[in-house]
């Protein structure tokens, strides 16, 4: 069973987002970076169905500059055995489609059964390149799944997703795209062995040249383009309500009701 | 969207020492000045993270718990085995994870951050089990033990202090006598951290205490070996969880081969697993001080008194800064150490300035964590009283402050 996994280095959801001057970008300085969350479910859940199964391998494989290494070192240090670094000037400004496409091509020339997204990276919150990828690939695509279980003959797969008020058990033949959400499992720490042996796991770069892109292609390839960023509207401050217990309690109760709408 | 990922190439983490260069640093002479590079590599940073993750989620919200109940952290240790940290140094030919005491070092100061008790017990299983065995005892003892702690699968313990000999190792009172294919041992060790739960214990005895410190022998002993009792559990100040006991010996058979190195090794062997030990302690310590910044720089941002966060007033401001310059220095004082050792080179002093160091900053801090805390720092709503119970032993054990000024000073004058 040969499994990729497509995953993300973002942001670290504790750190404090600040635009820069000319709202092209967001501030570097002070930012840790982390593996995104939602793909590290992924990633877990790819090293548990080759645990279960005992066979298989498990390629981690991301866009994303230099400093993405460090999250598929990340994901080696789990378990993954193998990484691919899409790393190219050439790659900067895709957007969610033009990942996908990036992806697609680099994924076409390796084996695989399955394919494990998160179900959005918390940066950007785009939730397209999972099912983009499926698309490019010509393969089946189930978003948000809780639940994954390989059949015997290893070709097909019944995954699970929480809708409102009901779980859906889906069953999809095998090659599929599937995107983690939270509730898939619980991601396990790297061990100290782990992190000694990902040194010496493969981290196989391809240039946008491998793939034959050029860098015009990119900008063609990209149909949507970022305009600015400009920081979330400020909250209202809380209103502080003063008075007697008894008056203060009818004055919420009648903002809740007329102003707040939520009673 | 733009991918964010590919326009930032900046990491800056907590730890300020990772970006800046090298440095040196000039003690009593110039031939004395060291060299030292003070950006932990990859793999050093990818454990600290980890660690640091690990210790937040999984022991944090427990270490209060333990405190209490002075339960000795069987979850904790099982959580810690399965990420190989209770055997960190020990070669992957012997079951451990085979890393350097610089990972060593980083490892126990995230864990006692999150848990004091956590920290030491991890410290005593590392540093004053498995070290010794692995540097002094010989094939046999190796493959026989090493395993099973560096695994986590068995405790280890580090059974020198008695009664009557604290300080004064040399002094000790517990006598071995050799009897056909065994030593007779019969004594009372003390204030021994882990022996609740540990099963392998290195005790030190003397076959002639007319020798000093010359007739000091150290043996492996098995939990079960016959005339070996664990004593009572001593209720304690702080690290509480750590599951700290007498032993008591009565006729105590340990087979001949059971003794590690030769007759008269043992105080040898002690001094030198303390030397590499008080690295563990000044690590706890550092973890300790760093939890009480932490704790401090929030409860001083969120407290308002006079209409404003007491995080404006100047003089808190300096309790803060005061904390936050020595954490530097001793941190820095312990890597430099843990640096020495890993390169081969001498660490005797350093190590002991920097358990001194540390210890010292420990309680420093855990006083003016509770001040800036006022009267909820006084109270078991906030974690400050405990790390101010648990900064205080680090000024003890492993050689008190006192004792520390003395190495020091024996390699000062020579
Ligand atoms: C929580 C805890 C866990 C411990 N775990 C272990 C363990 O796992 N294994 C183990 O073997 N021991 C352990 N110990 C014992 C510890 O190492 C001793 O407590 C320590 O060495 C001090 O010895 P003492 O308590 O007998 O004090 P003493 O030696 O009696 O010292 C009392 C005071 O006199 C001072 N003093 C003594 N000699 C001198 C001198 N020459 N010059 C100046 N001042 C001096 C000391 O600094 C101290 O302030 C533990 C202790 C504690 C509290
Ligand atoms: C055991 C105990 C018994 C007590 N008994 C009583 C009692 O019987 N009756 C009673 O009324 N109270 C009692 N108290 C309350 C006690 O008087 C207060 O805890 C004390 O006044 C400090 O107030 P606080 O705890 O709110 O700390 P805070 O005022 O919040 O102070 C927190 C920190 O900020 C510092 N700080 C505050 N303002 C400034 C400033 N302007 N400039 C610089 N630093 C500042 C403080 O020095 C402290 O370090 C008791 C407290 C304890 C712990």
């Amino acid at each position: 069973m040969k499994i990729i996994v497509c995953i993300k280095q973002v942001p670290d959801t504790e750190a404090q987002i600040k635009i820069n001057s000319d709202g092209s970008g967001i501030v570097a300085e002070g930012i840790k970076w982390v593996l995104n969350p939602y793909d590290e479910f992924a990633v877990e859940e790819a090293i548990r169905v080759k645990e279960r199964l005992k066979e298989g391998e498990v390629t981690v494989i991301t866009l994303g500059s230099q400093q993405a290494k460090e999250a598929l070192r990340a994901c080696l240090a789990m378990g993954a055995d193998k990484a691919v670094h899409l790393a190219d000037e050439a790659f900067t400004g895709a957007d969610s489609g033009a990942t996908a496409l990036i992806l697609s091509l680099a994924i076409k020339n390796m084996e695989y059964d399955i394919i494990l997204c998160g179900k959005q990276a918390v940066d950007g919150d785009m939730a397209q390149v999972g099912s983009s990828l499926a698309e490019f690939l010509d393969m089946p695509f189930v978003s948000n799944i809780t639940k994954l279980e390989i059949s015997a003959d290893k070709k097909s797969a019944k995954v699970q997703r929480e809708t409102e008020g009901a779980s859906e058990i889906i069953e999809s033949t095998l090659p599929a795209v599937f995107s983690a959400q939270k509730g898939l499992n619980e991601p396990r720490y790297a061990s100290l062995m782990g992190i000694m042996q990902a040194k010496k796991k493969e981290i196989k770069e391809i240039k946008a040249q491998d793939l034959g892109i050029e860098k015009e292609t990119v900008k063609q390839m990209s149909k949507m383009h970022l305009l600015k960023f400009s920081p979330p509207t400020q909250r209202p401050p809380g209103r502080m309500i003063q008075g007697e217990p008894r008056d203060t309690a009818i004055e919420l109760v009648k903002l809740l009701h007329e102003e707040a709408k939520v009673i | 969207m733009a991918d964010l990922g590919l326009q930032n190439k900046v990491v800056v983490g907590e730890l300020a020492l990772r970006k800046s260069g090298k440095a040196s640093f000039a003690t009593t002479s110039f031939k004395e000045a060291y060299e030292m590079d003070f950006n932990l590599n990859e793999d050093q940073l990818m454990i600290q993270e980890m660690v640091h993750k690990f210790a937040e989620k999984e022991l944090a919200p427990r270490a209060a718990h333990y405190d209490k109940t002075m339960e000795f952290p069987w979850e904790n240790v099982k959580k810690l085995a399965g990420l190989n940290l209770m055997g960190i140094t020990v070669p992957p030919e012997y079951g451990g994870a085979g890393l350097d005491s610089l990972s060593y070092c980083i490892a126990i100061e995230e864990i006692s951050r999150a848990c004091a008790s956590t920290g030491v017990i991890t410290a005593v299983q590392n540093s004053l089990a498995e070290f010794p065995l692995y540097k002094f005892g010989n094939e046999d003892h190796k493959k026989k033990y090493l395993p099973l702690l560096a695994s986590g699968e068995k405790i280890g313990a580090y059974a020198l202090t008695e009664p009557n000999s604290g300080s004064d190792a040399a002094g000790m009172e517990t006598t071995a006598v050799a009897h056909e294919d065994h030593y007779i041992l019969n004594g009372v060790k003390t204030f021994i951290t882990n022996s609740i739960a540990a099963e392998i214990f290195l005790l030190y005895a003397t076959v002639n205490k007319s020798l000093g410190h010359k007739g000091i022998c150290c043996f492996i002993i098995e939990k079960n070996f016959p005339g070996f009792k664990v004593g009572k559990k001593e209720e304690m100040m702080g690290v509480r969880a750590s599951g700290t006991c007498q032993l008591i010996l009565e006729n105590c058979r340990v087979p001949k081969e059971n003794i590690l190195g030769a007759e008269g090794d043992g105080f040898k062997i002690a001094m030198t697993t303390l030397d590499v030990g008080r690295m563990g302690i000044a690590a706890q310590a550092v973890g300790i001080a760093q939890a009480c910044m932490d704790q401090s720089i929030k409860y001083a941002k969120e407290r308002k008194q006079f209409n404003q966060p007491i995080s404006s007033f100047q003089l808190v401001q300096a309790m803060l800064v005061e904390m936050a310059v020595k954490i530097d220095a001793a941190r820095l004082l312990l890597y430099r150490a843990a640096k020495l050792r890993d390169e081969g080179a001498k660490f005797v002093k350093e190590s002991s300035m920097a358990k001194w160091f540390s210890s010292e900053t420990a309680m420093e801090c855990a006083i003016k964590a509770v001040q800036i805390h006022g009267g909820y720092g006084y109270t078991t709503e906030y974690p400050v009283e405990r790390l101010m119970r648990d900064a205080k032993v680090t000024q003890i054990y492993e050689g008190t402050s006192e004792i520390q000024k003395l190495v020091i000073a024996r390699n000062l004058l020579g």
